[in-house]
């Protein structure tokens, strides 16, 4: 009861998650909370199992121990009905977007409503247009994923995402691989659909300047543990060394530059 | 060595488990692409229709080999007029439904290993799961139900044409008289021992063939390596399979223990 209490604030809160690849641990005592309506950010070098958290959020990984609550419910104790169920309120924005490559643009908006609902092709139609326009894509609905750059991609994704009109989304990695302009058009977009849809939003990203624009709170993961965490100003000021060697990008730090080796002069001699 | 096979023969039988329940899935799915007869429509178009031509050429030519190689021998014992017979029989009893299996795996097996396979590496599948669309029901179980739907019509088309290629050859080309090719066939085969058996081997081919391309495709590593092994071992392993099973089954069919 305790618990729930707490919570109340958090759309999504995880308790002491410890997940193992083989004999590593991804995570080991991990607790987050994501507050409902704002942009929670988890940051983190590559290979920390930033995606792997996004995973188990969304139940397609389970857990060695430890438990995610999503509005209330536990991720892992549902059966896959409810669990179907809660994922048609949650929408994830891959980092490929996931298009069908077999549908196009507007077909692939559709999908989830055809899927799900038993709207009137009429009613499709103007919703799978509205989500466009959200995107800023109505006039390319008749291409095919094949002839998306990579940031249309995914912007056609992100509106495939909204489309059940869902109580969070979740992003893996929206900026990577982005130019600058394509990458302001998507901060922009996680800003606005947050704000004007109410939605809770989970962005995952190691881009360090424009995850500090948008989010509201940032988590530092490394080594399986939550190193920093607070509002974008505060952890640029932290005094921790992991927190600032990862957001002013120094090459070397409690994070080393070199990968887990024998003695280097040894190695060549031998 | 020993630790080597042991380990080889666990996970061959892992495998198997992963594909046994997979298969248990794909079965239930049934529900669903018979609440969407549209999906399972579009994939007996591209998984059957799509093969009808490769069938239909393969069984021409190989119902003409068969008059021309079975005139040669039945001509030596003055017994020209059961080429129908001869033809007829080994094309619906083995060559129909084992060359065409053959064909299939290597024409539409392979293929959806490969769709399937390439929609798991750009996380398509994942996508859907995460859209709440479950991609064995979407995805795998229509294709897997038109694999089965198809594979008995194609081995059909293919003994029919067969039979027309061997009539061509023997009865156009060499001189078999064309009443005794036809009445002769008809006297015969036997509707259940022959015609009925032909087209259980079919359908428990198509089973099996549909089963492992679908099963490879899902358990690919998602990289564009083991996409191409996947497909690979989905045609090895049909053909294998394919030539196993028709052992059994025409012992079990014809054999008399």
């Amino acid at each position: 009861m305790d618990e729930a209490e707490s919570g109340a604030g958090c759309l999504v809160t995880v308790r002491d998650l410890v997940f193992r690849r083989g004999d590593r641990k991804i995570f080991d005592g991990v607790n987050l909370d994501f507050p409902r309506g704002k942009i929670t950010a988890i940051m983190g070098p590559s290979g920390t199992g930033k995606t792997t958290l996004l995973r188990l959020i969304g139940g397609q990984l389970r857990p060695d121990s430890g438990e995610i609550l999503v509005d209330g419910q536990n991720v892992h104790a549902l059966g896959n009905r409810d669990l179907y169920g809660l994922r048609k309120r949650m929408g994830m924005l891959f980092q490929s977007g996931a298009l069908l490559t077999d549908l196009n643009v507007f077909e692939n908006v559709a999908f989830p409503m055809r899927e799900h609902t038993r709207l009137p092709e009429s009613m499709i139609r103007i919703l799978v247009l509205m989500k466009l326009q959200a995107v800023g894509l109505r006039g390319a609905r008749n291409l095919m994923p094949a002839e998306l750059s990579g940031g249309m991609a995914r912007r056609v994704a992100l509106a495939r995402a909204i489309a059940l009109d869902p109580m969070m989304i979740m992003y893996d990695e929206p900026f990577s691989g982005q130019d600058p302009i394509s990458m302001g058009v998507l901060v922009k977009l996680i800003h606005e659909l947050n704000d004007s849809l109410g939605l809770t939003s989970i962005v995952v990203s190691h881009d360090v300047h424009e995850t500090n624009t948008i989010a509201d709170k940032i988590y530092i993961l490394s080594e399986g543990k939550v190193v920093g965490e607070g509002t974008p100003g505060s952890l640029t000021r932290s005094t921790s060394e992991r927190v600032q060697q990862f957001m002013t990008g120094a090459p070397d730090g409690p994070e080393h530059f070199h990968y887990e080796a024998p003695d280097y002069s040894e190695d060549l001699l031998i | 060595m020993f630790q080597r096979l042991g380990e080889a023969t666990l996970n061959s039988f892992e495998k198997l488990g992963r594909g046994s329940c997979f298969l248990w899935f794909t079965l239930g799915g049934i529900f669903d692409v018979a609440a969407r007869p549209g999906l399972l429509i579009a994939q007996i178009y591209s998984v059957g229709v799509l093969t009808v031509m490769l069938i239909t050429v393969s069984g021409m030519f190989v119902g003409m080999v068969l008059g021309l190689q079975g005139y040669t021998i039945l001509s030596d014992f003055g017994a020209e007029e059961t080429l129908g017979v001869m033809v007829a029989a080994s094309l619906v009893r083995e060559l129909g439904p084992v060359v065409s299996a053959l064909l299939f795996a290597g024409r539409a097996g392979s293929a959806l290993t490969a769709e399937i396979g390439l929609m798991k590496a750009t996380e398509q599948l994942s996508g859907m799961e995460m859209m709440a669309v479950d991609p064995v029901k979407r995805i795998v179980a229509p294709r897997f139900f038109a694999g089965v739907v198809s594979m008995p019509l194609l081995a059909a088309i293919f003994s029919t044409v067969g039979i027309l290629g061997g009539h061509l050859v023997g009865v156009g080309m060499l001189g078999v008289d064309d009443g005794a090719f036809w009445s002769q066939m008809q006297a015969t085969l036997d509707y259940r021992d022959d015609i009925l058996n032909g087209v259980v081997k079919s359908l428990v081919f198509g089973f099996v063939i549909s089963w492992i391309a679908v099963f490879e495709g899902y358990d690919s590593l998602p990289t564009s390596e083991g996409v191409s092994r996947a497909t690979t071992r989905t045609v090895v392993h049909s053909a294998f399979a394919v030539l196993v099973l028709d052992f059994l089954l025409t012992a079990l069919m014809f054999g008399d223990f």
